[in-house]
């Protein structure tokens, strides 16, 4: 019989840390960030099928990168413990915060123990307020820690330079059509600072708009919505127009 | 459900021990629902009365729910069953639609409310049932269409109009006279609530529009805009048109005879 090398924890965390990190690396980026009306999520992504942002609850959205299958678990997670909660006691029982703390707790959990890898994702719950001071963001990284963010926060592949970009230009009161113009910016940038274009296929694009007249606060913001305030980008005078038109095209009344 | 079912079954409405008991509890019960289809939409209402026994235990109780953006429930019965199972309803189909990120289809709606029916048959044979009607816009066929319930949870759909309820045997009578397959939105939301009217006229358990203290029948109309409930302005302005008219006739529009 073999006898195992000793490896330290120390050891043993950092090449954890290690390999998780490097797996989030490999995936395109997330941007969430607030703009006047509520919150916003930009995802490199050119599926259709596999969704990076979704609906959680009433005011509450998901954004993840990593491992699809990983974080897919994660979500299905969330929504059935914010249903379970909001079934149980009422729908306004519901918070980011709560829902945060059960995903630092999994994630912690996985990632300090050595009969499983750890999960290569990272996440961001998000929750809607009445006012913009009212918004949660919240940044859960592989090892199930939480970080508290304001107004905006990218994750995923280029992470660090996306967060400076953004939080070099990022200001409180944006339209819809002026964060996601800066966001795109951000994800179009290249490690090695060249710049990219990315067209309305490859992006995945949700709102938790406070303005909706519904419960559920989530939207996607799809097709030709998308593109016409992708097109506004070049003119800052019409994309304030711009984003005020999804609020109300929205007619659909569900209570 | 079946998460619900493994993780906290006392949730659950069919999990509980019956009580036993001799004789019906008296507990509140809904009362008359009707809904009819028109080109475009379908329209589900209620009156607003609440009984137990002999009594009026509430005058302007709610009976008429969304289920989700495109499909609402209408519930006989008892009360406080009914709604938590609307509840449980309403839950499953938002938890179906974010888990899949795909809408259940309208038949599929209609099976999963069968199947909760059935599961209160032990509360049903107790004298606590639950008979909802369910309807809904059919976005696949683009037509709205309405499922009514019985008590074990047969479902059968109804072509054009339908009622449950106490009051549902005159509102079904009513609605028949008045019936037309062409009616307009406006026409049809009417005619629903001349039913309800005739309801509440042949049954003590069902209540009429109460103009006095401004309780008007919940009128909802789902076409392929979703589901909209009118405002109490739009219904007691039918009400009231409705009034007027029975001050004249208190029968209502009279049928021809051939």
């Amino acid at each position: 019989m073999t006898t195992p090398f000793y490896v330290s924890p120390q050891q043993a965390m950092a090449d954890r840390a290690e390999y998780a990190r490097k797996g989030i690396a490999r995936g395109r980026s997330v941007v969430v960030l607030q703009y006047a009306d509520g919150i916003l999520f930009v995802a490199e992504n050119p599926s259709r099928a596999l969704h990076k942002v979704s609906e959680i609850y009433d005011r509450i959205a998901f954004a993840a990168v990593g491992k699809y299958n990983e974080f897919e678990n994660l979500r299905i997670g969330g929504v059935r413990y914010a249903d379970l909660r909001g079934y149980t006691y009422d729908r306004d029982d519901v918070t980011a915060r709560g829902l945060a703390n059960v995903y630092a707790q999994t994630l912690g959990t996985i990632f300090s123990s050595a009969a499983e890898k750890p999960y290569e994702v990272e996440l961001i719950v998000a929750e809607v307020g009445d006012g913009p001071e009212d918004d949660q963001i919240y940044r859960l990284p592989h090892d199930g820690s939480i970080v508290d963010e304001h107004g905006s926060v990218a994750v995923g592949g280029n992470a660090d330079q996306i967060s400076s970009y953004l939080d070099q230009r990022h200001r409180e009161g944006l339209t819809l059509a002026e964060g996601l113009k800066l966001a795109v910016e951000s994800l179009a940038r290249d490690n090695n600072g060249g710049e990219r274009s990315l067209t309305a296929e490859q992006l995945e694009v949700a709102v938790l708009d406070r303005t909706r007249p519904q419960q559920r606060k989530f939207k996607r913001v799809l097709g030709s919505q998308l593109a016409r305030l992708l097109e506004s980008e070049g003119t800052p005078a019409d994309s304030a127009a711009e984003g005020e038109s999804p609020a109300e095209e929205s007619t659909d009344t569900e209570e | 459900m079946d998460f619900l079912g493994a993780h906290q079954p006392e949730l659950l409405p069919g999990n509980r021990p019956l009580p036993a008991v001799q004789g019906a509890i008296e507990a509140p019960h809904g009362t008359t629902i009707v809904a009819a289809t028109f080109p475009g939409g379908v329209v589900l209402a209620g009156d607003r009365r609440a009984t137990m026994g002999n009594l009026i235990s509430q005058r302007d109780v709610e009976k008429v729910f969304p289920a989700d953006e495109y499909s609402a429930v209408g519930i006989a019965g008892t009360l406080g069953f009914a709604v938590e199972m609307v509840k449980l309803f309403q839950l499953e189909l938002e938890h179906f639609e974010k888990v899949e990120g795909t809408v259940l289809s309208l038949e599929g709606k209609a099976n999963r409310l069968s199947t909760m029916i059935r599961g209160n048959l032990g509360m049903a044979m107790q004298g606590l049932a639950v008979v909802p009607i369910f309807a809904g816009w059919d976005v696949d066929r683009e037509k709205g269409r309405i499922f009514s319930y019985d008590v074990t949870g047969g479902r059968s759909e109804e072509h054009g109009f339908a009622a449950t309820g106490s009051g549902s045997l005159f509102a079904r009578g009513a609605l028949k006279k008045l019936y037309r397959e062409d009616l307009t939105e406006s026409e049809t939301t009417t005619a629903v609530v001349q039913s309800l009217y005739d309801a509440a006229d042949e049954d003590s358990a069902t209540g009429g529009p109460d103009l006095g203290r401004r309780i008007y029948p919940i009128v909802t109309v789902i076409n392929e805009d979703g589901f909209k409930r009118l405002t109490e302005a739009e219904v007691s302005e039918i009400a009231r048109t409705i009034h007027e008219r029975r001050l004249e006739a208190p029968d209502g529009p009279r049928a021809p005879l051939l």
